[in-house]
């Protein structure tokens, strides 16, 4: 039972970088932008996260500069693609890029240094439930506000007017400029939203579960993220879900092999690739495509002619 | 921010230096390149082989001229960058990861006057040595204190590719550490990574949840170490000293120590008496350096240890000594034998006691 908590433990760690970036890049899709440059704003909130929780002695700084950071890049893509048209799916692998080339520059002086992770915060009561209180409420505050962030905009997207604005605009562009909606600044300010998300999902793992900063430590996981996406078919729910299944496997994958159990672990790997490729395929058949709801106008550049 | 505007600085200062060298044309120092893998701040693989640049710079001055490229897939981008090297006139170049063999060997073939050194490799050519350390001398004695000093019996191994060089280590360490704890355990963890922190991380965390108080690494980032550190239990550093990591965790760690190797291949390049040769070196020559052992270790473990390095160093003591079955109980080696460098290159197959199927 008690490996059973570790191992469920595990899994959330692993998953919360995801989970943030997955929901960042959600409404950024829902709203009909297809930001490839996920990983790049993950990696280069990692290093100001880090960077700045060092220089400044405060997690909660280090944190929002994380998500400035993350913002910012995503603003120079919005620039790019909303304003200037450039194609998106070659911005957002150049922002990869440039990401990851940029954060190696800012973050030479601070490899091998190491800041005070964020600690886990204990509520009284709650987390002295058995069983309950150790997979619920023993957790870091990033991971309750992942919780959180899930749930806000899960009811931001279903239940607010500005919500449905963001759909409209994520579904045909051309009707909800001709309502007299900003299609480029709702675009816009999705996209800062997103890349926050993204950031602070960087700064997740530079400051929380491995507190220091070496090049490359996103190793990827930008490109799973949006895998999530695509996977929970933009339902905010399904993304905190998809997190943690591929969060889930890599981390059980591990302890099956410590306890010996002979499975290729390569097999488990697989697993939720698998599953994103089956919903793809999925999702490229036109007649459901309306039912998995893809946002009709991702990836498509508007021009307000008149 | 201090660090963020000297790192602007430094930016400017370099490309400031690669326009002055386009510029000048002096005395015409021997060009050293080196290829590598990963970043140079991995703390782990490639860290060691630019600390060997740099000791090369050190130690021939404006005799040399060093350049490195960093990153570099395993994959035809690696042939790109060895040409774009053997096109810019270094008289040699190092490549440092294994994957960079068959490029190395495919650019050797079309700049016959340039010396390459391929590390990790085995094929070599008139102008392409192989070098490589013997890493599982460092494992034999981290072995001998993990078996010493583990309460629950339980060792965390985090390997990264099931290749020979990493499953050599795993036997080594855990011959080692059964010869003085008869109760031991192994419980192996593949990653399948060479490089991901948070990864490995996760990796340790399994490991420790499974009873595990010591943990052995072999992939390249310290964030096993940092982990240890956390959950106050031990470990050791991979590659190149991680104490900063794991400043009560940290036992010792196994340095890759390159410089002086790669001092005495350029220096006889200078000298030109460089031939095509593999090197395969340990403890001995100091290829493998093993840091100061942690006080953590009692007193008497530690000077077991040392004595163990200072019979290995001396060529006494080998780590893999007969009678040694393999896994599934056939004969490996008859008492008193020793390995043989060939099966130790090629070794794909576990030690009698290590548990669980080895990936193939």
């Amino acid at each position: 039972m008690d490996l059973l908590i570790l191992i469920l433990q595990g899994i959330i760690v692993a998953a919360t970088p995801l989970v943030f970036a997955a929901i960042g890049e959600l409404v950024v899709e829902r709203a009909g932008v297809l930001n490839l440059g996920v990983e790049g704003m993950m990696i280069l909130g990692a290093v100001s996260g880090f960077a700045i929780t060092l220089e400044s002695g405060s997690i909660l700084i280090g944190i929002v500069s994380a998500a400035l950071a993350g913002g910012a890049a995503a603003l120079l893509f919005g620039i790019l693609t909303q304003l200037l048209l450039s194609n998106q799916v070659a911005t957002g692998l150049a922002l990869t890029i440039f990401g990851l080339g940029l954060s190696a520059l800012l973050g030479q002086g601070y490899s091998g240094a190491t800041v005070m992770a964020l600690e886990k915060i204990h509520i009284t009561v709650l987390s002295d439930i058995p069983i309950l209180g150790a997979i619920i409420f023993s957790y870091d505050p990033l991971i309750y506000l992942s919780f959180g962030l899930t749930g806000c905009v899960a009811w931001f997207l279903a239940k607010t007017r500005a919500g449905l604005i963001l759909r409209a605009v994520g579904e045909n562009h051309d009707a909800a400029h001709a309502l007299g909606y900003g299609v480029v600044k709702i675009r816009l300010a999705a996209l800062v939203f997103g890349g926050a998300c993204a950031g602070i999902g960087g700064a997740y793992l530079s400051i929380v579960q491995t507190p220091f900063w070496v090049e490359d430590m996103t190793s990827g996981r930008g490109w799973i993220a949006l895998a999530i996406v695509v996977f929970s078919t933009w339902h905010p729910g399904r993304a905190l879900l998809g997190a943690y299944l591929f969060g889930g496997v890599t981390v059980v994958q591990l302890h099956v092999q410590g306890l010996g159990v002979d499975i290729q672990a390569q097999v488990l790997s697989m697993l939720p690739y698998i599953v994103t490729i089956i919903v793809l395929v999925m999702i490229s058949r036109d007649t459901l495509r309306a039912k998995l709801n893809a946002p009709a106008c991702l990836n498509k550049s508007f021009f307000a002619s008149s | 921010m201090k660090s963020i505007i000297r790192n602007f600085w430094s930016l400017l200062t370099i490309i400031s230096t690669i326009a002055l060298i386009g510029s000048a044309n002096a005395a015409d120092p021997l060009k050293v390149g080196f290829v590598y893998v990963g970043p140079i701040g991995d703390h782990g693989w490639t860290y060691e082989h630019d600390r060997s640049r740099l000791a090369i710079e050190k130690a021939f001055g404006s005799k040399v001229k060093t350049t490195y490229l960093e990153k570099i897939p395993e994959g035809p981008d690696a042939e790109r960058a060895i040409q774009q090297l053997a096109r810019t006139d270094h008289d040699i170049i190092f490549t440092t990861s294994f994957g960079f063999m068959n490029p190395t060997i495919k650019v050797a073939k079309k700049f016959p006057k340039i010396k390459f050194e391929h590390a990790t490799g085995f094929k070599r050519a008139e102008n392409v040595s192989t070098y490589s350390a013997r890493f599982y001398e460092g494992r034999h004695i981290i072995g001998l204190i993990a078996g010493k000093m583990t309460k629950t019996n339980t060792i965390g191994y985090i390997a990264s590719f099931p290749i020979p060089e990493v499953v050599r280590g795993i036997n080594a360490a855990y011959l080692a550490a059964k010869s003085v704890n008869p109760a031991i355990k192994f419980k192996i963890v593949w990653v399948n990574t060479w490089f991901d922190p948070g990864k490995e991380a996760d990796a340790a965390n399994a490991l420790i949840a499974q009873g595990a108080d010591i943990l052995m690494q072999h992939t390249d980032s310290p964030a096993a170490m940092q982990v240890a550190e956390k959950k106050g239990i031990f470990a050791f550093g991979q590659a190149s000293n991680m104490k900063a990591f794991g400043p009560n965790a940290q036992l010792t760690s196994i340095i890759n120590n390159w410089a002086p190797y790669c001092i005495s291949r350029v220096k006889a390049v200078m000298d030109g008496a460089w031939k095509s040769q593999d090197t395969w070196d340990g403890i001995g020559p100091s290829m493998v350096a093993i840091s100061k052992f942690s006080e953590q270790i009692p007193a008497d473990v530690r000077s077991m240890a040392g004595k163990a390095r200072d019979a290995i160093a001396a060529g006494t003591l080998h780590p893999f000594t007969g009678p040694i079955n393999k896994q599934d109980g056939s004969p490996w080696l008859k008492a008193e034998e020793i390995a043989p460098d060939g099966d130790l290159a090629g070794m794909n197959f576990y030690v009698e006691g290590v548990e669980g199927a080895l990936p193939k």
